[in-house]
């Protein structure tokens, strides 16, 4: 199979009758849950609404302005109406500047008088223009990053994809540009832990993180510079990505498109098993951030590779599959184009078994030719790494292989140190000599290799295939949000009025409003 | 020489190449310099102030502008006397599956109740996961399995002080505390704080309490207040035989088969 990208993959036949009928019942699945999205807001959408108006600072110990006012509104019961309302209200009562608005919407009584009629349909035009201002320049920013990527140009693909996680912002700047002038197409910041349960978004520079770097709007920018200044120098684009998940996907998802990331983790499930963030909460907010991402161009990648960390990559295959489908189906509804859709998988087999490649192949091969349009990203094993360097180097150097065989996006490069300790300088530098090497040596073997009809890597292929369908199936008839509750994906069940952030769930009163979200929408 | 610990004749090891006693290690490094002769011998210099001698810089390549990656060999005269080294280990003496559920079946009569998590901001549930999930780790069942446990994996991110809570509330005799995450020694005061939790409700001496994860070893689970603590490689079955053997004996069945070095 020839890819967009000029490449050639092994062909693998799968039936077409059952890939259209899994991504029927995918979208079965995902229009279900979009009349819950379509009639709630919460606190970490309207959070990102008053962003886009300008709140960026942080007030008095720390705590972000618009958590101030989006709380104050939520006490009072008025978020329904929207926080662009509510900042229009402080407008036309006379604050002159964000420090005013602030004061006006945290001093609200519990039931403000009503606006004149008259006033209403000024104030959402005043708000609406500035928003819509402040969509045009957020378009401006994206779009000169897209001009410098298309300027310097990225390295061949598979793009090799390089963790830094220091703590530090500062360091993390120096490690990143060691990555990448060896070769790394994308870095990622990797966050301080838990920051995805944060129902705010830190503020400023930060040096001081637990097995990452806290992700802010200031540590964006000051990577990106970094980025776009060892770019030039290479003459090769460099992107950068870090993490819409947790309690703050849209937040995130704002800050790093108008610092001008070009990539996002951004899964429609992954919060709600991998970090018990509560499923209403978590499938409004991935439906606003990947709004955000529509509009600013950035590719997300989702978190299937975390499914068979948790439950057993080779029982687990084809629920990698169904997330798939689902992610590609919620992505599609929140306006992304396939080649913003960053699929995940991972090659994470027990390597004590024997035929493992056989079966890493067929998935990995299986995935690419399912969605032959996505930046599909690979990750490398980490499940069953342990201390001994030298049999992990070993290890992910058969992940390249599949990688570049399969004709992956995005590979992220294995550590031979994972399991033990951030990456060393030198872990990457490795990392990326090997991949190197395995990309140059197998160079045109996608296209030579035609794997047996009838063969393992055909008929587990196949079988995958068949599971997931039936997988979907059950999925579609019992709605996702029963089937989280069986656990149906990653061998983790989660409660529907279980987990973190439900109470920042909002029912949208019928005059809500949202004007960053029209545009997004695209009702200007 | 001291006098070994445990008594007898001295018996000396160094690191092994080829040959006994050459004394060979390797390694590799970063030096944050530019590649040349000026770095090679750089790199000689450090591994000599490591106290090697015939170093031979296999290596040295830019591993980015002025990063420079050595791979090193050479030779250490450092010998130690294996016959005085005394480390505590979790011994224990292990049952078959069925002998295990068996036991505990026959001589306390009921299950043993075990909570597992992974505590604190720690989001690394991989191996509280693999000691307690029914699948278990490498062949080996989990805890989950053992109709002799009552085995309740509560995740990750769970605070100390709400696991002391449920280990209370589910009158737990045994609680496993897993700990991945280790930049800047956070798991070591959260590891403590947890049994502090525990002292609050009273309940320290009355649950048998298990430190796990990758940095983890016996030692370092005795020195912060654990009974045992178990580090990479560890099967669920060594676990489970600890810790029934432990809750038996406190219970004055079976007599002691557990010792800590």
């Amino acid at each position: 199979m020839r890819l967009p990208d000029g490449r050639e993959v092994p062909d693998l036949h799968v039936d077409p009758e059952v890939v259209a009928r899994c991504r029927a019942l995918a979208s079965r699945v995902t229009g279900e849950v979009m009349g819950f999205v379509e009639r709630h807001t919460t606190v970490s959408i309207e959070r990102t609404v008053l962003r886009q108006l300008g709140f960026h600072d942080a007030g008095p110990r720390g705590i972000p302005l618009v958590n101030l006012m989006v709380d104050a509104l939520h006490e009072r019961g008025l978020l329904g109406k929207g926080a662009a309302w509510w900042f229009g209200w402080a407008l036309r009562r006379g604050a002159r500047d964000p420090m005013q608005v602030v004061e006006r919407i945290t001093g609200l009584p519990r039931s403000p008088e009503p606006l004149p009629p008259a006033e209403e349909g000024a104030l959402r035009a005043e708000v609406a223009a500035e928003a819509r201002a402040a969509a045009a320049e957020l378009r401006r920013r994206v779009e000169s990053r897209d001009a410098l990527r298309e300027e310097l140009g990225m390295g061949p693909r598979p793009h090799k994809y390089l963790i830094v996680a220091t703590g530090n912002i500062h360091d993390d700047v120096e490690q990143a540009r060691a990555a990448a002038q060896a070769g790394a197409d994308i870095i990622a910041v990797i966050r301080s832990t838990a920051q995805s349960l944060l129902d705010y978004v830190p503020h400023g520079a930060t040096t001081e993180g637990y097995g990452g770097t806290y992700a802010t709007q200031e540590n964006f920018r000051i990577m990106r510079e970094a980025l776009d200044a060892e770019s030039r120098r290479l003459k090769r684009y460099v992107m950068l990505t870090n993490y819409a998940s947790g309690l703050c996907m849209g937040e995130i998802a704002y800050a790093a498109a108008w610092e001008r990331l070009d990539m996002l983790l951004n899964d429609a499930m992954y919060g709600i098993l991998f970090r018990d963030i509560n499923m209403r909460r978590t499938l409004c907010d991935q439906y606003f951030s990947r709004r955000i991402t529509a509009y600013a161009g950035v590719i997300i990648n989702t978190g299937e590779d975390n499914y068979i960390t948790t439950a057993d990559a080779d029982e687990a295959a084809h629920t990698v599959i169904a997330s798939q489908f689902v992610n590609e189906s919620f992505a599609h509804r929140a306006g992304l184009p396939d080649r913003l859709i960053g699929l995940g998988h991972s090659f994470e087999i027990d390597p004590h078994r024997e035929d493992t490649l056989a079966r890493e192949m067929a998935q990995a091969l299986l995935v690419r030719t399912l969605f032959p349009e996505a930046p599909i990203k690979y990750m490398p094993p980490t499940k069953h790494k342990e201390g001994d360097i030298f049999f992990s180097h070993a290890y992910d150097v058969q992940a390249d292989v599949v990688a570049r065989v399969t004709g992956q996006s995005i590979q992220l490069l294995g550590m031979m140190t994972e399991a033990m300790h951030n990456p060393f300088l030198m872990d990457r530098y490795v990392a990326l000599k090997s991949a190197d090497y395995v990309y140059r040596a197998w160079k045109s073997m996608g296209s030579e290799i035609q794997f047996r009809p009838g063969g393992m890597v055909e008929r587990r292929a196949a079988g995958t295939l068949e599971k997931a369908l039936r997988l979907l199936e059950e999925v579609a008839e019992e709605g996702l949000l029963a089937a989280i509750g069986k656990a149906r994906f990653g061998d983790v069940s989660r409660r529907e009025d279980g987990g973190k952030g439900l109470a920042g769930v909002i029912a949208r009163d019928p005059d809500y409003f949202n004007p960053f979200l029209d545009i997004l929408e695209g009702r200007p | 020489m001291s006098v070994p610990g445990k008594g007898g004749a001295p018996e000396l090891v160094r690191p092994y190449g080829d040959r006994r006693d050459d004394g060979v290690v390797q390694l590799s490094f970063v030096l944050p310099v530019v590649a040349g002769d000026r770095a090679r011998e750089a790199a000689t210099q450090v591994a000599r102030k490591m106290g090697l001698s015939g170093i031979h810089v296999a290596a040295m390549e830019q591993a980015a502008e002025g990063y420079t990656f050595f791979v090193v060999y050479g030779r250490t005269d450092a010998a130690v006397d294996l016959a005085a080294i005394d480390v505590p280990e979790v011994k224990v003496k292990k049952r078959g599956f069925d002998d295990l559920n068996a036991l505990v079946s026959r001589e306390l009569g009921r299950r043993i109740v075990v909570l597992g998590a992974c505590t604190g901001s720690d989001a690394h549930a991989v191996g509280i996961d693999a000691i307690m999930n029914m699948k278990g780790f490498a062949g080996d069942y989990g805890l989950e399995r053992y109709p002799a446990f009552d085995a309740r994996n509560l995740g990750s991110q769970v605070e100390n002080a709400a696991l002391a809570r449920a280990c209370r509330d589910a009158g737990a005799d045994a609680v496993l505390v897993s700990q991945v995450v280790t930049q800047r020694d956070v798991h070591k005061e959260n590891a403590r704080a947890f049994l502090d939790e525990l002292g609050k409700l009273g309940l320290r001496d009355r649950i048998v309490t298990v430190l796990g994860g990758p940095r983890i070893d016996h030692r370092l689970a005795l020195e912060l207040g654990y009974d045992a603590g178990f580090g990479p490689g560890t099967k669920p079955s060594d676990v489970a035989n600890y810790i029934a053997g432990r809750v038996l004996e406190r219970a004055g069945k079976v007599p002691t088969e557990v010792h800590d070095g």
